[in-house]
């Protein structure tokens, strides 16, 4: 139990530090990197909380998957980083005074929550013992038997956002020379060899 | 102080929401960095539905999770297409010259 206490206030203070700096690094590709750091101890919050699949889908899809994405553009974009800085002492303030309202809104709510009775009892789906059903299995049985028409649209929802975002950043540069294979795969004989009728000793 | 509970995991969560928020506000000039803070507002979601589950033992909360990290991917997508067009055609990624669309 004492472990299970300081192990949480690892993750919770990695996290928390890591996430102060992903807004307040001055490079972005900190930032990004930050972020990482972030995923993976909330990934190991995640495993506090019993939800194993859920802090490795966290691990592979965000650091393995959305992390280097925004590495990429942060690279692939020309940014002056002297640039980005301006402005944010300008909006230090306000923005602080929005975060402490919003925490201290939070902070109230948490203090007047209180749990409704009869939610303890379990109408929704009861998680078994971790030892006799992994946490895999007994995620999939929900998500195959009651959840499956939200799986597809999810898969739906992904499939979509690949074909937006490569329309969205596909385009075609003038001036480019590039293979056309159409054009070489109808390229019939009569385009491309042309025979002529020499006359003997006379030449071309 | 060493048992854990359901009120740890909510202020974690509480506080990382704070973050994401302010860093909406601090960086007015950089796009990235405000995508990033949205990754961060929906991981304090997401630690938010996986403490409730395990509090009241109800397998749905990880389910939600599991949608709420898709649609967060797909997002996060969309928004760096998004931010790689308009870094082609303006040259910039400061929130504030994001107004070509204004009549």
């Amino acid at each position: 139990m004492i472990v299970q206490g300081l192990v949480f206030y690892l993750f919770a203070a990695i996290v928390v530090s890591s996430a102060v700096m992903v807004i307040s690094a001055r490079n972005p590709v900190h930032s990004v990197l930050f972020l990482i750091l972030a995923f993976f101890n909330a990934a190991g919050l995640f495993l506090l909380m019993g939800a194993e699949f859920l802090a490795m889908i966290l691990v592979i899809v965000y650091v393995g998957a959305v992390a280097v994405l925004f590495l990429f553009v942060v690279m692939m974009l020309d940014i002056n980083i002297a640039e980005l800085r301006q402005g944010f002492l300008q909006y230090l303030p306000v923005g602080a005074l929005v975060g402490l309202i919003l925490l201290v809104e939070l902070i109230m709510i948490g203090g007047t929550w209180a749990l409704a009775p009869g939610a303890l009892q379990g109408e929704g789906m009861p998680i078994p013992d971790p030892l006799e059903v992994s946490n895999t299995q007994a995620l999939g049985r929900v998500i195959y038997d009651h959840y499956v028409y939200l799986f597809q649209t999810a898969g739906l929802i992904l499939l979509v956002a690949m074909i937006g975002a490569i329309v969205l950043t596909l385009r075609k540069r003038p001036g480019v020379r590039r293979q056309s294979i159409a054009e070489q795969v109808a390229r019939r004989k009569s385009d491309a060899v042309e025979l002529k009728d020499v006359a003997r000793g006379g030449g071309i | 102080m060493l048992e854990i509970g359901l009120g740890h995991y909510l202020t974690v969560a509480a506080i990382l929401f704070t973050l994401g928020i302010l860093g909406i506000f601090l960086n007015r000039k950089n796009m990235i960095v405000i995508l990033m803070s949205i990754e961060l507002l929906l991981l304090a979601v997401n630690i938010n539905l996986l403490a409730f589950s395990t509090h009241l033992n109800d397998l749905v909360g990880q389910v939600f999770t599991l949608f709420v990290l898709t649609v967060a991917a797909a997002e996060a997508a969309i928004g760096l297409a998004i931010l790689v067009v308009y870094f082609r055609n303006r040259g910039s990624i400061a929130v504030e010259d994001i107004n070509m669309m204004k009549g």
